[in-house]
């Protein structure tokens, strides 16, 4: 049987199944990051807590309110997009005509400030969530745990649906023509502020399902979010800002190269992204989807 | 987001009585340092806990009563080398700290040990864990006082390695000098009992996703998979290799260094069964529970860690031997002071500091309950066995501390 630099295939199918996983994670994350950036021009930086957020939203949901995960899938999004909509009406609506640096700084700062609250109320070690899926299905060359296959599929799901409400729909077409001159739009009668403000929470909600999905898998703790969101920012920057198609894209195919480091080299698994966000920026500044603005 | 976080700055007792002799401190107060994790991976084992248990071990100690003013300060190292040494510096030369307690990863505390050797004061370590704080990197001016990656391994390593299904192990290793020092010491116990290392694999920290190591550990098809990690990254790995059905295949994990917290954030679900090693836990005995009845609602119900339980003891032996020498001005004569003292306290009974610095007791094999077996919310630990104190942690010369002669 052949080997590829001493690694059996059946491990590299392993790998690749595991690192497209790990890619729909930040697909999800990377296209809300996306969403927003694309219509409001705002570098959301509170995305990772809004994840972490989602988490615990399932967490509490369960625990208080004894509503299971499938739900919480449903509920705690909802939530979540809709602390978004009152952080943009209350705040960050203020700063549009100001540089972008200014939503920077403010989302960035609200990151620290909500990942401090739930520090102080729930500690650092993390909230037991119990998986909803157990057991899985043995493919060969690896296991498959039911809930990982789930993953995949229902996020490539959101993912694409996402990318047809945006660029197929006449929703989609109001939202980028805002996009493009908002004035001309409010001209034909379209609110363009409500579109803005849920638009916003939409892509929160995205951070918060992502949130959800995680919760069985990884630890519920308050920096789980802040772990992961810079790999996310290199992903969208990687796949172009503002590109939908770009950041699904990119989310699922760093996550297979991701996957394939942690086999050949995995002391540079965390490091990786970032040497390939370096390269492409060098040849492509605007990313591999995106388009100079 | 820089800088010292004072994060509890007071618990001054003022001398209240005014019979006994008066001890000569350097500048009329003993002060105490918490150098700590307060926010991070660490904090609900550490943090305020260990803040709080200085404080206690001062009051236990009576200082007021004894005409001795004693101060304690916390602060938060975000368990980086760089700040917990910016912190230790601005202490020992602006703050006039005496001693610095807890520090706890191993870049923090082998950062915090060179400087404390460097001004000449003392370093009482009670959250890090590699034992090269009593080998190589051994100092005049320190104790290690809880456990040790070495100790760990002794205890965790031994149990599983003796019995027939616990020869062959793969390594799951924080790629950082501690996951390196328990994966080094782990080793060489699982090859003294007859045992093999299959391999190993080296994850970033922290670090999310454990499922691709697993697999790679599940693939090599070793007996035991030994996470040689802590935390965050100890609890996602559980939690994953339970999910990719790791354990029902027949591999057992061995947590090599886990806390009351982690379990906590586990759920007794996917932890139970767990085989590990601790040098102490509240439910032991009945000191133990009384401690923990005092520390638990000033810490939000969390029940106290072996770090805590370190903290407080470390504190209070200091305190005796400041006292007995009158002085708390030289650290390494406090040291010697420590060294030279029998240890007693009422969380780890008595002891004995040795010539490397390392404190000495017993440890203890622990299992986790099934939830079945569990009365609530932390009560989670069985006794397996006892590590009796002469063979628990590294024998002395096998430590190469150029201390020991």
């Amino acid at each position: 049987m052949f080997e590829l630099l001493g690694v059996p295939p059946q491990a590299l199918f392993g790998q690749l199944l595991l690192g497209l996983i790990n890619g729909a994670f930040y697909a999800l994350l990377s296209l809300g990051l996306a969403v927003i950036f694309g219509m409001l021009n705002v570098i959301n930086f509170t995305h990772g807590a809004q994840y972490m957020m989602g988490a615990f939203a399932a967490w509490m949901l369960l625990q208080y309110a004894g509503l299971p995960f499938w739900v919480a899938l449903v509920v705690a999004p909802l939530i979540i997009g809709l602390t978004g909509i009152i952080v943009e009406r209350l705040l960050l609506s203020r700063l549009y005509h100001l540089d972008h640096l200014y939503g920077l700084l403010l989302t960035f700062g609200l990151a620290l400030i909500f990942e401090g609250l739930f520090r102080k109320q729930f500690g650092s070690s993390g909230l037991p969530y119990q998986n909803p899926l157990p057991g899985g299905v043995n493919l060969g060359f690896m296991f498959l745990p039911w809930y990982r296959g789930f993953i995949v599929m229902f996020s490539l799901v959101v993912c694409l649906g996402t990318w047809f409400l945006i660029e197929r729909t006449k929703l989609g077409a109001y939202l980028r023509a805002a996009t493009e001159n908002p004035q001309l739009v409010q001209a034909f009668g379209i609110n363009v502020p409500r579109m803005i403000t849920l638009t916003y929470g939409f892509g929160v909600a995205l951070a918060g399902l992502a949130g959800v999905l995680a919760a069985p898998i990884y630890s519920v703790t308050p920096v789980m979010g802040a772990n992961l969101i810079i790999v996310v920012f290199a992903v969208v920057v990687i796949g172009g800002m503002g590109s939908i198609l770009g950041s699904i894209v990119t989310g699922f195919g760093l996550g297979i190269v991701e996957g394939f480091t942690k086999v050949f080299y995995p002391e540079a698994s965390n490091t990786v992204i970032f040497i390939i966000m370096a390269i492409v920026l060098m040849i492509r500044p605007a990313g591999l989807f995106g388009t100079q603005r | 987001m820089r800088g010292t976080f004072k994060a509890a700055a007071a618990a001054a007792l003022l001398s209240a009585g005014s019979f006994g002799a008066q001890a000569q401190m350097t500048d009329g107060v003993i002060k105490i340092g918490v150098l700590t994790d307060m926010s991070g991976l660490y904090a609900d084992f550490t943090g305020q806990g260990s803040v709080w248990s200085a404080r206690k071990a001062v009051e236990d100690f009576g200082a007021a009563a004894k005409g001795i003013k004693v101060e304690v300060i916390g602060a938060d190292h975000q368990n980086k080398a760089d700040i917990s040494s910016n912190i230790a510096r601005q202490w020992f030369d602006v703050d006039k700290v005496d001693v610095i307690v807890d520090l706890v990863s191993t870049t923090t505390a082998l950062a915090v040990n060179s400087i404390g050797r460097e001004k000449n004061k003392v370093v009482l370590v009670s959250g890090a864990a590699t034992s090269d704080l009593t080998g190589s990197q051994c100092s005049p001016n320190s104790i290690h006082w809880v456990y040790d990656t070495w100790s760990l391994a002794n205890g965790t390593g031994n149990a599983l390695a003796k019995t027939a299904d616990g020869k062959s192990w793969f390594f799951v290793t924080a790629d950082y000098a501690f996951g390196h020092a328990l994966e080094r010491d782990t080793s060489a116990v699982v090859e003294k009992n007859g045992g093999k290392v299959l391999g190993k694999v080296r994850h970033p920290f922290p670090g999310q996703d454990f499922s691709s190591f697993l697999l790679q550990a599940q693939a090599s098809k070793a007996q035991v998979i030994g996470l040689a990690n802590a935390g965050g990254d100890t609890t996602n790995a559980i939690k994953q290799a339970a999910e990719f059905g790791i354990v029902q295949g027949g591999q057992k994990l061995a947590s090599l260094l886990i806390f009351i917290s982690d379990i906590h954030s586990l759920g007794l679900k996917t932890a139970q069964g767990l085989t590990f090693t601790e040098a102490w836990y509240w439910d032991l005995n009945d000191n133990n529970r009384a401690y923990a009845k005092e520390f638990a609602p000033a810490n939000k119900g969390v029940q106290p860690s072996m770090v805590h339980a370190g903290v407080y003891s470390s504190v209070l032996h200091y305190l005796k031997a400041v006292t007995a020498l009158g002085s708390d001005g030289d650290g390494a004569k406090v040291i010697s002071k420590m060294k030279e003292m029998p240890t007693e306290d009422r969380l780890f009974g008595k002891g004995v500091v040795r010539q490397d610095g390392r404190k000495i007791h017993d440890m203890y094999l622990f299992q986790v309950k099934k939830p079945e077996e569990s009365k609530g919310p932390w009560d989670y630990y069985k006794l397996a066995s006892t590590i009796p104190a002469s063979e628990a942690f590294r024998p002395i010369e096998q430590g190469g501390c150029p201390l020991v002669k």
